[in-house]
């Protein structure tokens, strides 16, 4: 029951329905909001790219538009990668971080919230532009000048700017609370070398974010500032240089393709020892391969700009180090089918996704090191060579690593199993659904086809592939399908999921699906890395038993749900709004969020209840 | 023990360091925003030298006035310091008064810099046509003092050099030829990088002060902030200095290189 | 059919997918822009090197799925009580090898691909031909400074001889790229880029801007014609001369409605050797006739073509600025009518 009573709103103590998913604090339940969410997006810019392919199937279309082609492509990308990836990733950071590492939440659950809250509102402010004149049209990149006043005139690439502004205070918000949480809340005895891969990833992954998105708030605010008030970052007769941009954005973009990668090959290591029944191969060396392929992807950035002219001393410098990021990217390859062999190994869905993935990722890699050459790449940037490399790494590395990790984790946050052979149909189609889209890309990429084009000539040879290209994504689409009716169906009605439905070998797996509130009932101590299978095997050295079961839990104290979070994020959305139309109104969502931030800093963390402990 | 509870008993619940989470946290958001004046830093000295017309830095930067304000934002992270020494040590009072100081001297820094920001929009060049050390001139004003040549002793002429509408007059007897030559962030490449950096130096700045201003009155609520219950102003402290740090660095990259030869 | 035979057959069926690609793009080599297809020697060294790392790539995914395949099916388990196979934490010497080996291999390859970037980006010596081209939305100028020479959309080259391109842009970002002879590189504004190409051989070469510039992106292609030395001079001199007279009534009524207020052609087009015509807004259209397309290399240079690019030029290049900013066409002024676009085909077709 909220105890609601203006004006003074009195925190809600036990909120019910939709206000309990409103004010909600609970690392699983934010997770779940971000996964499904997240998810509605990743639809959403399948769609778009169902038109693009729909245009595309053959020459001289004109299904849609020059224009309206040029804003799904935009959108495409932008939603895909803020809108898809990053916060499934933190769909999965939330709900299973804190299980791994034998915490009760995360560091920050209001700050942990009002991430979730801000995310949306950064898709809201992104796909309002839809209906307000036109979404934004100039690339996910946004190069200037072209995203610039005179080139740009209309609302598109304010909606852009202002949306990720908001989607990068949703994600550093995030990121700060994973790296405290990572480094200060791990059970007695988890030492860094216990952590499960997949929160070492998420660390460094948050790490990069932090050091990674203020830089493209900067180029950011330039191209806002130059757009409103006529400053000259990038206006060419004063003397700006489109290459600014170019440099800035790509300091930020190439990390965020790590803050991409990084945690699905952190859940592909969890997935792969699990299904074969043995610990992951290497796994100081793997930690170290992520910690370097982090570190270097700082040093990397120009090969995006290998055909802007930087010359050639600069271009090999950076195909040098380009190159140099491929020897641990190598290595975890290496070192996950080291895991498989000789392994015992299941192949239900999860595994499935996994194996996939590391096949798929592969071709990725090599059409990256392709790239990295930067002679050879000037035949192939900015062709569909670069988009087939960017949907083999993305699509079929990032997302089928996050499809191995919602399979995976789908019992232990839905309590229920998912229907297995709906899964591998799905499976099947999508791997081969992604092939024949995305594979015929590198030969007509390499036979001429720029990106970005709304349209192509009977005559250019391309038609054929491109058709295969399309049927492909519908293939893909059609997949979905089935995977979107098993997850409707099994959270609903599927068979109760037991604590342990694979025989895993983290700390997730020790406690209920769904856990309870409080998550444990005991902090586990922790003695060695895959603790819960050590215990399940005997090899419990120190003799302390941990119970694994649903005992009551006694005085433990959770914090309570807070409505803050979402009166700052809420404050964050109208003032993008002013920001893009009028000051009085960027002045309002201003006052809103300062009173959410100061009802928030003065609203303790939690607050004495009689009602504790924490019940369902 | 092995409990460990998610409880907040404000700064003294167990972890893993033994660091303050939110201590933690902030200094994670200090690396950013490190990231951030990073960033804005480099686009500065990208651009530098670079702005097709003027004015430029040596026209319009006092490094005496600019050394005051930058002097005043030093003292007041030792004035922070002392308040969060004299909250540990139990003197309410002192902390007071050392907190209400670095407010003030805060603000201070502020007004110079919108006085300083005001001067630079309405910036004029003056030049005497006759002046014995026009060999030191700058470049802006030797653009000026150009116009000279189209002085007529008794009148004043214009004459149009460039994108400055050149006023020559007689001055105590002396031809002086002036304009105006404003410094906004639309004018040329230095006054958008300038501005732009020193403008989110200042805001930052502002936040400061209103954060610092929130725990002076904080303070008077009873328990609000005692010698136990230091985190906030420990956290604010950090912030503050952080702040004067970024302003240290600008100084010397905008200020000093941009005025002294050689950079 | 069980699982891990479910899974062998699809593998098996993405590798012969794999190979049919491979097929085809072998059959590619004939597609107008396919850098396959390697005319000139800045191309060839290019695609040598894309070459030698596919190689290596073949290699590294073919073991990698070979042990991927092999693992699934050997170590598949075979029933829920099979026992726990023995918990291999990991091998130091096989870390050591397979980080060294990819380091080797990369190191090697490397060195040809440094070499080609030098190459690239130092044209020979005995390059005597500069060519200025300038990206605009969306179309291609080409000035030859020291000929004395401005067109458009199409650039003529001596066979067999270095020519330097110098890149610029007036506007937007853009990139020039002949994939058939040599790699693109970017025409930014405020930025001085250039690159070098050869062609071996005679011929007509496709070319498309390939950097996102607008709109019409997708209608910003040109065409660059090599011939033999002899031949080029011929064309310079051809180029270099004034805008030939219009002889016949319906051309010189169209050269009238160029010039005239109401058309306004001259304000952005210009036609040497007339006196009003001398804008530089669009492309020179001196020698229009002599061009093998129109509309930047999207329409073959015919009567109907120009017609129906006079009609109606937003249809073929969306968004394109003659649309948006002539009266004729942007509905600031009277629209023109059939008679005057003929007779403007008729003039402009008179300028060889």
């Amino acid at each position: 029951m909220t105890t609601l009573s203006f004006p003074i709103i009195r925190r809600p103590m036990h909120p019910t329905g939709v206000w309990s998913w409103i004010t909600t604090i609970d690392h699983k339940r934010i997770g779940i909001l971000y996964g499904v969410t997240a998810f509605a997006l990743f639809i959403l810019g399948g769609i778009e790219a169902l038109l693009i392919r729909t245009q595309l199937i053959g020459p001289d279309r004109d299904f849609v538009s020059a224009e309206v082609f040029n804003q799904l492509f935009t959108m495409h990308g932008t939603t895909m990668i803020f809108l898809a990836i990053m916060p499934l990733g933190a769909a999965f950071f939330n709900f299973v971080i804190p299980l791994q590492i034998g915490a009760r939440d995360v560091a920050f659950p209001r700050l942990n919230a009002f991430s979730y809250w801000t995310f949306l509102a950064g898709a809201i402010i992104l796909n309002a532009s839809w209906f307000l004149g036109g979404a934004p049209n100039a690339g996910w990149f946004g190069y200037a000048p072209i995203t610039g006043q005179a080139f740009n005139p209309g609302h598109g690439i304010d909606f852009w700017i202002i949306g990720l502004q908001v989607l990068g205070i949703a994600s550093l918000a995030a990121a700060f609370n994973f790296i405290v949480t990572i480094i200060n809340m791990r059970a007695p005895g988890m030492t860094w070398m216990r952590l499960p891969l997949f929160t070492w990833m998420t660390f460094i992954t948050a790490i990069l974010l932090v050091l990674a998105f203020p830089v493209i708030t900067v180029a950011l605010i330039e191209l806002m500032f130059d757009r409103k008030f006529g400053t000259n970052f990038f206006f060419t007769p004063a003397g700006g240089n489109p290459v600014l941009w170019q440099h800035l954005f790509w300091v930020f973009g190439h990390p965020e393709v790590y803050i991409l990668i990084l945690p699905a090959m952190g859940i592909v290591s969890e997935v792969l020892p699990t299904f074969s029944k043995k610990p992951l191969f290497g796994y100081p060396t793997v930690v170290l391969a992520g910690a370097l392929i982090g570190f270097m992807g700082w040093m990397v950035w120009s090969h995006h700009m290998f055909t802007v002219g930087l010359g050639p001393i600069a271009n090999s410098v950076f195909t040098i180090t380009t190159m140099a990021i491929a020897v641990p990217t190598g290595i975890k390859i290496f070192n996950w089918l080291g895991t498989i062999w000789k392994g015992s190994l299941d192949f239900r869905t999860p595994m499935l996704f996994a194996l996939g993935f590391i096949v798929l990722f592969t071709i990725g890699g090599i059409s990256g090191v392709m790239h990295s050459m930067a002679s050879s790449d000037a035949q192939q940037q900015d062709t569909y060579f670069i988009i087939a490399h960017i949907h083999y790494v993305l699509f079929s590395g990032a997302i089928m690593a996050i499809m191995a990790g919602i399979y995976y984790w789908f019992p232990k946050f839905s309590g229920r199993m998912y229907d297995e052979r709906m899964g591998k149909m799905h499976f099947v189609l999508m791997f081969i659904g992604q092939n024949l889209a995305f594979f015929p890309m590198h030969f007509y990429g390499l036979d001429g086809m720029p990106r970005r084009i709304y349209t192509y000539d009977a005559d250019m040879g391309w038609t054929a592939l491109n058709a295969l290209s399309t049927s492909g994504a519908y293939l893909i689409a059609f997949s979905f399908f089935i995977f979107i009716f098993n997850m409707v169906k099994s959270w609903r009605k599927g068979e109760k999921a037991a604590n342990d439905p694979w025989d895993g070998r983290t700390l997730e797996w020790s406690i209920p699906s769904p856990p309870p509130e409080h998550n444990f009932d005991e902090i586990p101590t922790v003695h060695d890395r895959d603790d819960w299978w050590a215990r399940k095997r005997g090899g419990v050295k120190h003799g302390v038993p941990v119970s694994g079961g649903s005992g009551e839990g006694h005085a433990i104290h959770m914090p309570q749900p807070s409505f803050w979070p979402i009166v700052v994020s809420i404050g964050l959305l109208v003032g993008a709004f002013g920001l893009i139309y009028n000051v009085a109104v960027a002045g309002i969502g201003g006052g809103i969020a300062m009173v959410g931030i100061y009802a928030w800093a003065f609203e303790p963390v939690n607050e004495p209840d009689e009602k504790q402990p924490a019940h369902h | 023990m092995a409990q460990v509870t998610a409880a907040s008993h404000g700064e003294h619940e167990a972890t893993t360091t033994g660091l303050n989470h939110r201590k933690m946290l902030m200094w994670a958001f200090l690396g950013s925003d490190c990231m951030f004046f990073g960033s804005l830093i480099a686009t500065y000295l990208v651009y530098k030298g670079k702005s097709k017309a003027g004015p430029f830095p040596e026209d319009v930067f006092s490094i005496p006035v600019t050394s005051v304000s930058t002097f005043v934002l030093l003292m007041s992270s030792m004035s922070m310091v002392l308040a969060y020494a004299a909250l540990t040590r139990g003197n309410m009072k002192a902390f007071r008064i050392w907190l209400a100081s670095t407010v003030i001297m805060g603000a201070t820094f502020l007004a110079f810099q919108t006085f300083e920001f005001y001067e630079f929009a309405n910036h004029e060049v003056v030049v005497e046509c006759n002046d014995p050390d026009a060999a030191d001139w700058t470049d802006l004003q030797a653009k000026v003092g150009s116009a000279c040549g189209s002085f007529v002793a008794g009148e004043e002429t214009e004459v149009t050099i460039g994108e400055y509408t050149v006023k020559v007059f007689e001055e105590d007897g002396h031809a002086v030829a002036e304009t105006t030559a404003g410094l906004t962030p639309r004018t040329n490449l230095f006054g958008t990088t300038f501005f732009t950096l020193t403008g989110f130096h200042g805001a930052h700045v502002t936040l400061g002060v209103i954060w610092l201003l929130s725990l002076f009155f904080f303070s008077f609520r009873k328990g609000g902030v005692t010698p136990k219950r230091n985190l906030d102003v420990d956290l604010a402290a950090l912030y503050w200095h952080f702040v004067d740090v970024v302003w240290i660095v600008i100084f010397t990259v905008v200020y000093l290189f941009g005025v002294f030869q050689g950079f | 059919m069980s699982k891990f035979r479910h899974r062998s057959l699809h593998l098996l069926g993405v590798l012969l997918t794999g190979l049919l690609f491979t097929l085809l793009a072998a059959c590619s080599k004939a597609n107008p822009q396919s850098t396959f297809d390697t005319l000139g020697p800045v191309s060839r060294n290019q695609a040598t090197i894309l070459y030698v790392i596919a190689g290596v790539g073949t290699f590294v995914f073919i073991l990698v799925f070979g042990i991927l395949a092999y693992t699934v099916i050997r170590y598949r388990r075979r029933s829920p009580d099979d026992p726990d196979p023995p918990q291999i934490h990991g091998n130091d010497k096989l870390e050591v090898a397979w980080t060294i080996a990819p380091a080797i291999v990369l190191i090697a390859v490397a060195v040809p691909t440094l070499q080609g970037i030098f190459y690239a980006a130092n044209p020979p010596t005995e390059a005597r031909l500069t060519v200025e081209a300038t990206g605009h939305q969306w179309w291609f100028e080409f000035k030859y400074p020291e000929l004395g020479v401005v067109t458009a959309n199409e650039m003529h080259i001596p066979e067999d001889e270095a020519v330097i391109v110098e890149l610029r842009s007036v506007d937007v970002n853009h990139s020039f790229w002949v994939p058939k002879l040599a790699g693109k590189v970017d025409m930014i504004p405020n930025n001085e880029n250039r690159l070098w190409l050869q062609a071996d051989e005679s011929g007509m070469y496709y070319g498309q801007c390939a950097e996102f510039c607008g709109e019409s992106h997708a209608k910003m292609r040109f065409r660059v014609v090599v011939e033999p030395r002899a031949e080029f001079d011929a064309w310079v001199a051809r180029q270099q001369a004034a805008a030939a007279v219009p002889g016949d009534p319906l051309a010189k009524e169209g050269h009238d409605l160029f010039m005239s207020n109401q058309a306004r052609c001259f304000a952005c087009h210009t036609i040497a050797g007339t006196q009003k015509a001398r804008g530089t807004v669009g492309p020179n259209l001196t020698h229009f006739a002599s061009r093998q397309h129109l509309a930047a290399g999207n329409l073959e240079n015919t009567q109907e073509n120009l017609r129906m690019w006079l009609e109606d030029p937003d249809a073929v290049k969306p968004g394109n600025l003659m649309s948006r900013d002539a009266a004729v066409y942007n509905g600031q002024g009277e629209p023109l009518t059939e008679p005057q676009i003929s007779a403007l085909v008729a003039f402009l077709r008179s300028l060889e």
